[in-house]
């Protein structure tokens, strides 16, 4: 009798779950591997796709005599149990099929891994570099190279207890970045990857790339991408704290369009270098000062400077950010050892480091009324390496 | 029947040992367990130590468990509410850290301890001191693992796997977390080399291996993958703590050292080590499911010999877990084609089972539940494993929450629901009482439930592109997450009821008796049930009892 409540309430309580998520199938497209925009990704879509249906029907046999089973052969209906305890043949045909079925697997698995592993006749390459926590891309022999970071708005509304309206954002929340990478459609291009401090792994779901970017090394990847559109992509690989929240954004375009933005690009970049030493009004300083802050510091610093005790010093009232100016130019630009503060000095402009240390200097209550000019910090630069930093311990402080 | 005839008819060379008499209640006699907590301090006693990595491994539970609830409630919406994303990361890294090592590792190692001795009629392990110390140090090892999240520089936040450069931008607490690892290896070779040693001597006249039950044969099999591999995570851990204080190079390629050798040879040790944790697994079910399918095994010889392939296999197949490491083309299809080949003896086991239930007589007992549960759920996660061989696809997998799904449902509902099984199966032999079945059936339904809600949904948003240790994700996400997240305290939660189920039968309720099970077989069920606390002091005549 107490069984059968048993059996009662479990099938309630599993019906009433099932319903559960219900609310969840909406978007079928968010279910299962996209099929991609690359003749590669369709083929690694339809390996798993097969392998898939081929475990689905080799759970449907095992699972269907399991429960024929147990339907038939219980206690409760009175049978005599058997005695075998083994076939020679039963055995041998269950070890000979399942090996036909792996071989009639592993080579279409084999053909398309030799397809991914073939780098030849590529047309161009970009070397992706990671960094705790962005993307460094530099288009090979086009001097063209930039930063891809999470962007800014995103950044600061993923902060611990702000509590933001996340919907604003939609499908592209933690997905969206400052630069994007634009590359051509109908051409070969390889990817180098690499990386500058920890392992990273690039990732493009649509593209089915997926390669580790491992410091001292290059690993090589190849896409040919049919159609124009964004692909989403983020880091695969753990790099620490922010490893959540460094995402890849492709634009694929038409190749005219591409050359045209790759004109583009070179003249900003050009442009740049031939002011990146100008004197700089305050203002201007504190207003790219607030938007390098929410890309590169906030994470750690937060959003009033406050830090994470214990964890991440706060900027508010410290210091560093009220003392010496060059002291807190080298901080940034060649980080802490053996803390989590890294050297900002190849992620970041000089403009941008003065930008931000003059931000850090006049904001969260620090009142030096400092304009730290990118001069300032090419000079920091250019007179102090990295052995600088060992002059703070991990708090910060001056030793 | 009994044994007491057996017994009794054996002299006693070492009269000074407690005989196992007629009476179920021993206290008076005088060779029984020292009174008080010293009796858990100083004991030699396997099933004193069995019990003790049984209690250990459940509060391990708990505390893994809890590590995975703050995991799941971060990830219950979008947005970032509860935990800083470094702390999130020491989550996910403890709680893979204590599950592993703290609780499904000592489990079986309790469990070997309580039955080897049992099932091939030994007075005791082979090596009772060193039993006690392989014990003893356990706790203190996870004392100082668990310390490392109150000290300044936190815990590991790296992952389980320890990858270099990551690992080493740690602060000084990574050396407690190595000194510490050194300790949980130091146990489990020290057990293992005990296990080896009981079963190569202290069998039974007349217990042949191949009479050996199946739990016996894959816990040797287990304790040879310890021995061969623990020292390798040894190694690995070493080098990468030398890297750390004494500015060695092994890892860092600035230096001359490489960050993928560390991986090579973390998953030299990392690949069996999954065996290890699903070796036993199996060895329990092919004990459970004969019984209640009152018919033998199917299959022995050939469940033994799959058990050693799967050992066997365990040791080249280590790089698949390093697909998208950029392998030369040739290691990636050794990888794969070994990596497939090791479904076969799998295979061959879950089509054993299905026989063994095939044309028996079944009941559904709580042992029997989880053990069918363990079958289906575990082949699913099997499934997915054969999914995750083929490399193309799996570099398009590999650290999403895809693997996250797959390794869950073998290590959950696989190696998890296997000790659950075991507890419920013996828990009347070590108890002397039948635990509470209708509670026992709630737990198996409730948890069977609900483990499913928590796991299954993970294979979609892996798919669809949800990759793992983030502790924030972007809103097209967000519904499975839900669903996860309330699968996960819905699991969490119905465990109380196990231990309340558990305390209950310690405490007392209907007497068992010495078979306990009407279709079982083994040695472990000719002793009176609660076992006397020495069994087996002369060793009994197997050609009465059946040893499998």
């Amino acid at each position: 009798m107490r069984s059968t409540t048993v059996k009662r309430s479990a099938v309630a309580l599993l019906a009433g779950l099932i319903a559960l998520p219900l609310g969840a199938w909406a978007d079928w497209g968010a279910l299962n591997m996209p099929v991609g925009v690359s003749e590669l990704s369709a083929d690694v879509h339809a390996l798993h796709m097969r392998i898939f249906y081929i475990c689905c029907a080799i759970g449907a046999g095992v699972f269907g005599v399991m429960i024929v089973s147990m339907v038939l052969h219980r206690k409760s209906r009175g049978v005599t149990p058997s005695t075998f305890h083994e076939s020679t043949k039963v055995e041998i045909v269950w070890t000979v099929v399942p090996l036909l079925i792996l071989i009639a697997m592993a080579v279409p698995a084999a053909r398309v891994l030799i397809e991914m592993e073939d780098f030849s006749d590529s047309e161009m390459s970009i070397k992706v570099t990671g960094y705790q926590w962005r993307w460094h891309y530099d288009y090979l022999d086009e001097n063209v190279a930039f930063y891809s970071a999470l962007d800014a708005d995103q950044n600061l509304a993923r902060q611990l207890g702000n509590d933001n309206d996340l919907e604003r954002f939609g499908e592209s929340y933690l997905r969206e970045v400052d630069n994007e990478l634009v590359v051509p459609i109908n051409t070969k291009i390889r990817f180098l990857n690499t990386a500058a401090d920890v392992i990273h792994s690039w990732w493009v779901p649509d593209l089915a790339l997926k390669k580790d970017a491992i410091p001292g090394f290059i690993n090589e990847n190849w896409a040919e991408i049919e159609q124009p559109g964004i692909y989403r992509g983020k880091c695969a690989e753990l790099c620490g704290r922010d490893h959540g929240f460094m995402p890849i954004v492709v634009r694929a375009v038409e190749k005219e369009e591409y050359a045209a933005w790759l004109e583009e690009m070179r003249a900003e970049q050009v442009a740049a270098a031939d002011t990146a030493l100008d004197e700089r009004s305050h203002e201007s300083l504190l207003a790219s000062g607030e938007s390098v802050y929410g890309t590169s510091c906030v994470g750690c610093h937060q959003k009033e400077g406050q830090g994470i005790p214990g964890m991440f010093p706060a900027i508010a009232g410290s210091a560093i950010a009220n003392g010496d100016v060059d002291t807190h130019i080298a901080t940034v630009a060649h980080g802490v050892d053996g803390t989590n503060m890294s050297a900002f000095s190849s992620i970041l402009t000089d403009a941008e480091i003065a930008a931000v240390v003059t931000y850090q200097r006049n904001a969260f209550g620090n009142e030096t009324g400092d304009s730290v000019q990118p001069a300032a910090v090419a000079a920091v630069r250019s007179s102090a390496s990295a052995a600088d930093a060992t002059v703070f311990d991990s708090e910060g402080v001056l030793r | 029947m009994s044994t007491n005839d057996q017994v009794h008819d054996g002299g006693h060379a070492d009269v000074t040992h407690h005989v196992p008499g007629e009476h179920h209640d021993h206290d008076h006699h005088e060779h029984g367990p020292a009174a008080g907590y010293w009796r858990w301090i100083t004991t030699t006693n396997h099933k004193d130590i069995g019990s003790l990595y049984l209690w250990f491994a459940l509060v391990m539970f708990f505390i893994g468990g809890g590590m995975a609830l703050v995991i799941r409630a971060e990830l219950f919406q979008p947005g970032i509410q509860i935990v800083d994303p470094m702390f999130f990361n020491s989550m996910t890294t403890m709680h893979a850290l204590v599950m592993i090592f703290g609780v499904v590792m000592p489990a079986f190692v309790g469990l070997a301890n309580w039955m080897i001795p049992m099932m091939i009629g030994a007075p005791d392990m082979a090596l009772p001191r060193l039993n006690n110390w392989s014990f003893w140090i356990m706790p203190f090892a996870f004392l100082i693992l668990l310390s490392t999240l109150f000290m300044d520089s936190g815990g590991p936040a790296g992952g389980w796997t320890l990858y270099p450069p990551l690992s080493l931008q740690m602060g000084d607490s990574f050396a407690f977390v190595i000194f510490a690892i050194h300790f949980m290896g130091i146990s489990s070779v020290m057990g293992s080399i005990n296990i080896v040693a009981t079963i190569f001597n202290m069998r039974a006249p007349g217990v042949t291996f191949m009479k050996m039950p199946m739990f016996v044969w894959t816990w040797l099999i287990t304790a040879f993958l310890l021995i061969a591999t623990i020292p390798v995570l040894a190694g690995a851990v070493t080098m990468l703590l030398t890297d750390r204080f004494f500015e060695t190079s092994f890892f860092s390629a600035a230096g001359g050292g490489d960050p993928v050798m560390f991986q090579h040879i973390f998953w030299f040790f990392g690949h069996p080590e999954v065996y290890i944790l699903i070796l036993p697994a199996f060895g329990i079910i092919s004990s459970i499911i004969p019984t209640f399918a009152r018919k033998p095994l199917f299959g022995y010889d050939s469940m033994v010999y799959a058990t050693a392939s799967i050992a066997f296999l365990s040791f080249i197949v280590w790089a698949h877990h390093m697909f998208t490491t950029g392998m030369p083309l040739a290691g990636s299809l050794f990888f794969m084609m070994t990596t497939m080949m090791i479904s076969v003896p799998t295979g061959v086991k879950v089509f054993n089972w299905v026989a063994t239930m095939w044309k028996g007589a079944m009941t559904f007992e709580t042992p029997m539940l989880f053990s069918i549960g363990f079958v289906i759920m575990f082949t699913i996660g099997g499934l997915s494993g054969l999914m995750l061989a083929i490399t193309p696809a799996d570099i398009q997998y590999h650290d999403t929450y895809f693997v996250v799904a797959h390794f869950h449902y073998v290590l959950v509902p696989g190696a998890i629901y296997s000790i659950m099984a075991a507890t419920y199966y013996w828990l009347p032999k070590w108890t002397g009482n039948m635990y509470d079945e209708t509670l026992g059936k709630w737990h198996f339904w409730i948890s069977t439930v609900f483990v499913n809600v928590l796991f299954f949904p993970m294979h979609f948003v892996g798919l669809a592109g949800m990759n793992r240790r983030i502790p924030d994700y972007s809103l097209q996400f967000a519904d499975w997450n839900m669903v996860a997240t309330i699968g996960a305290f819905g699991f969490g939660f119905s465990q109380l009821l196990f231990v309340w189920i558990v305390l209950k039968a310690v405490r007392g309720g209907k007497k068992a008796t010495a078979e306990v099970w009407e279709g079982a077989r083994g040695l472990e069920w000719t002793v009176p049930s609660p076992a006397p606390y020495h069994t087996f002091e002369t060793a009994p005549d197997i050609t009465k009892f059946a040893v499998r």
